[in-house]
C-alpha cells in the first residue's frame, strides 16, 4: 500500500470540499430542514404514528439515506469526472499507484463528505422532532456501508460519464425516482400488496428498512436481509470498479 | 553506456483502429538529452504517453531503468516525471499545493524544503500562495515541470516544453533542462523547434507516421549528411550559368547575383577548388565567398519528405 499517494488524493479531494462548502454540505441541510417543516410538521401533525414512531421522526432515516445517496454519487461522480474533463488524470495515470489506492483515495473522500453530511442532517433533525436511536452501531455502519457504496457507483459514473448531462442524468432518472418509491416517506407495509412485491426490486428498500430498524427497531424488511443485502451491492460497485482499472475502460486509450 | 529506457517492438493501434506506432525500438541513454523530432501526428505524444502509463500499449515491451512498464509499474513510474504537451491544471489550487500533491501522489513523503528548491529554480517562489489560475501561460508551463520534478525523477520527459514560451523563457527552460542533466537526470524531449534539438540534444531521432526514421548522435547526423553550401555573390549579374558550368551542380539565385554550389563536406574532393578555378578561368568576378553548414532542419524536412515520397513511389 502506498499510503503517500492515497493520503495525496484523499487530502485533495477533501480540500474541494472545504472549498465548496456551502454548496457541499449547507445546501443539502437547508433542503431537508425544508422537507422536515412540510413532511414532519405540517403534514406530519395530521399523520398517524407508523409502527408506533411519530411520522416526524419516521421519515427521519429516509431523508438521511436520500440525502446520503445522491451526494455520495454526485460527489464522488465529480471527483473523476472534472480529471478527465480537464485533463489533470494523466498524473494521476502516470503516478505509481494502484487501482485500489486511486479508488480508496476518491472513493474515501466523498464517502467521508456524505457522511459527514448525513450526521449533519441527523442533528439537525433534532431540532424538529424528539427521536431516538436504538441501535447506534448499525446505524453507522449502515451510514458508512452506504456512503462507500453510493460513492462507488458515483465513481463509475463519473468514469462512464462524456457530458456533463450523463453526470447529472443516472441520479435524476434512477436514483431520485427509486429514493421517493424506496419507502423514504411510508412504510411500504401501506401500499397494496401487488405494490409491496414490486416493491421488493428497489434495492434503496432494503438500505432504508436497515437504517430505519437501526433508530427504532422496526423494519419492512428483516434487518439480516437489508444488511446482507446492502454488502451485495457494495461487492457488485467493487467488481464494477475493478473491471474498469482492469480493462483501462475510459481512462487509457 | 546503458540503456535507461529500453523500447522494444511497441506498437500502438488506438480503438479507432489507425496504428499510431509501427513496431519502434528505442533506446535512450542514462544520462543524455534526448530529442524526439517528427511531424504533427509522427507519434510522439503517444510513445511518451505509453511509457508514463497512460495509454496502454498494443505491442511489444518498454523497461524504465530496468523495470517493465506494466508489469512493474510501480518501480518503473516511480522513477519518471512527465511534462505534457497539453497544460493541465487545477484551477482552483494554490502552486504549492499542487506541487506537495504531485510529490504525494508518487509516493514520496513530505519535503518542503526540496518544494522550495525546485519552485525557486523554476522562478515560481513568489507565486507559491497564488491560485493557478492566476498564472500566465509561461508560469503554468512552468508549474507543470515543477509538478514533474517534485518526486525527484531520474528521467524526464518533457512534450513540447516550449511551445507557446517567449525566448527569454526558452532560453532559462534550455538552462534549466542542462543544470537536470548535469544531476544526472535523463532528459527526453520532444520539439517543433529544431535550433532547440540543434542547441540541447546529445542525440536526435526522428519520427514519421508511427516509425523511427533515424536516431543518431546530433552532431555525427549534421556531419553525415549534413549538406553544405557554398554561395559566390557576383560583381556583376548573370542571365544564365555559363556553359563551361554547367557539369557542376550549380543553381542561379538572387537575380542572377549569386551562384549557389551544393557539395558534400565529407568528401575527400568537394569540388571547390575545380569550380573556383573554373570562375578564375572565365573571368568570371566574384565580390565575396559564404558557405553554410545545412541545420538540422535541412536534414530533417529533407527526411520526412523523402519519406513521403518514397511512399508515393511504392503507391
Ligand atoms: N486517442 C486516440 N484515438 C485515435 N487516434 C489517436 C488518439 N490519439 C492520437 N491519435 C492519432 O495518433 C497519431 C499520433 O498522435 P500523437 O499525438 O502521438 O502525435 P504527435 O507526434 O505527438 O503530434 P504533435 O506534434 O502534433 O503533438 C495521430 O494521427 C493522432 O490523430
Ligand atoms: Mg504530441
Amino acid at each position: 500500500m502506498n499510503f503517500y499517494s492515497i493520503r495525496a488524493i484523499y487530502k485533495f479531494e477533501m480540500a474541494r470540499t472545504w472549498r465548496t462548502l456551502m454548496q457541499s454540505v449547507a445546501s443539502p441541510v437547508i433542503s431537508t430542514s425544508l422537507y422536515f417543516i412540510v413532511f414532519g410538521s405540517a403534514i406530519g401533525s395530521r399523520m398517524v404514528a407508523i409502527d408506533g414512531v411519530s411520522y416526524g421522526a419516521f421519515i427521519i432515516p429516509g431523508l438521511i439515506m436520500m440525502s446520503l445517496m445522491t451526494q455520495s454519487i454526485s460527489n464522488a461522480s465529480f471527483g473523476i469526472y472534472m480529471p478527465t474533463f480537464s485533463g489533470t488524470i494523466y498524473e494521476v495515470l502516470s503516478a505509481p499507484v494502484s487501482a485500489l489506492e486511486i479508488v480508496i483515495g476518491y472513493v474515501g473522500a466523498a464517502a467521508t463528505k456524505s457522511t459527514i453530511l448525513g450526521l449533519l442532517i441527523l442533528i439537525t433533525a433534532r431540532l424538529f422532532v424528539d427521536y431516538q436511536v436504538q441501535h447506534p452501531v448499525m446505524m453507522l455502519a449502515f451510514l458508512v456501508l452506504t456512503a462507500v457504496t453510493f460513492s462507488m457507483f458515483g465513481f463509475i459514473i463519473g468514469v462512464w460519464a462524456d457530458t456533463f448531462e450523463k453526470l447529472q442524468i443516472i441520479p435524476l432518472m434512477i436514483i431520485t425516482p427509486l429514493t421517493f418509491l424506496g419507502g423514504s416517506f411510508y412504510s411500504i407495509k401501506m401500499l397494496p400488496e401487488f405494490w409491496q412485491t414490486v416493491t421488493l426490486f428497489n434495492p434503496v428498500v432494503y438500505l432504508i428498512s436497515g437504517f430505519r430498524w437501526s433508530f427504532f427497531g422496526v423494519a419492512d424488511v428483516h434487518m439480516g436481509v437489508s444488511l446482507g443485502m446492502t454488502l451485495v451491492f457494495l461487492l457488485v460497485c467493487m467488481l464494477a470498479v475493478w473491471w474498469i482499472f482492469k480493462t483501462g475502460y475510459k481512462l487509457k486509450s | 553506456m546503458s540503456a535507461v529506457i529500453s523500447v522494444n517492438n511497441l506498437s500502438k493501434i488506438y480503438e479507432s483502429g489507425f496504428q499510431a506506432l509501427k513496431n519502434v525500438n528505442l533506446d535512450i541513454n542514462a544520462g543524455e538529452i534526448f530529442a524526439l523530432l517528427g511531424p504533427n501526428g509522427a507519434g510522439k505524444t503517444t510513445l511518451i504517453s505509453i511509457i508514463c502509463g497512460i495509454v496502454n500499449p498494443s505491442d511489444g515491451a518498454v523497461l524504465a531503468d530496468g523495470h517493465d512498464i506494466v508489469r512493474d509499474y510501480r518501480k518503473a513510474r516511480s522513477k519518471i516525471g512527465l511534462v505534457p504537451q497539453e497544460i493541465a491544471t487545477d484551477a482552483f489550487e494554490s502552486v504549492w499545493g499542487s506541487v506537495s500533491f504531485s510529490r504525494g501522489l508518487f509516493g514520496k513523503p513530505r519535503n518542503d524544503a526540496y518544494i522550495e528548491k525546485v519552485l525557486r529554480d523554476l522562478s515560481l517562489w513568489d507565486k507559491k500562495d497564488s491560485k493557478i489560475m492566476m498564472l500566465s501561460g509561461g508560469m503554468k508551463r512552468r508549474l507543470m515541470i515543477a509538478k514533474a520534478l517534485s518526486h525527484e525523477p531520474k528521467i524526464l520527459f518533457l512534450d513540447e516544453p516550449t511551445a507557446g514560451v517567449d525566448v527569454e523563457l526558452r532560453r532559462d527552460m534550455w538552462e534549466m533542462v542542462r543544470k537536470l542533466r548535469e544531476q544526472g537526470v535523463t532528459i527526453i524531449l520532444t520539439t517543433h523547434y529544431i535550433e532547440e534539438a540543434e542547441e540541447m540534444a546529445d542525440r536526435v531521432g526522428i519520427i514519421n507516421h508511427g516509425e523511427i526514421v533515424l536516431v543518431d548522435e546530433k552532431t555525427r547526423l549534421m556531419q553525415q549528411l549534413g549538406r553544405k553550401q557554398l554561395t559566390v555573390h557576383l560583381a556583376a549579374p548573370m542571365a544564365a550559368i555559363p556553359a563551361p558550368l554547367s557539369n557542376l551542380p550549380l543553381t542561379l539565385a538572387d537575380d542572377g547575383m549569386a551562384l549557389v554550389y551544393d557539395y558534400d563536406a565529407n568528401q575527400e574532393r568537394t569540388g571547390i577548388e575545380e569550380l573556383l578555378r573554373t570562375l578564375n578561368q572565365h573571368n568570371i568576378e566574384f565580390k565575396d565567398l559564404h558557405s553554410r553548414q545545412s541545420s538540422l532542419e535541412d536534414i530533417f524536412v529533407d527526411l520526412v519528405k523523402n519519406g513521403v515520397n518514397r511512399e508515393a513511389m511504392a503507391s
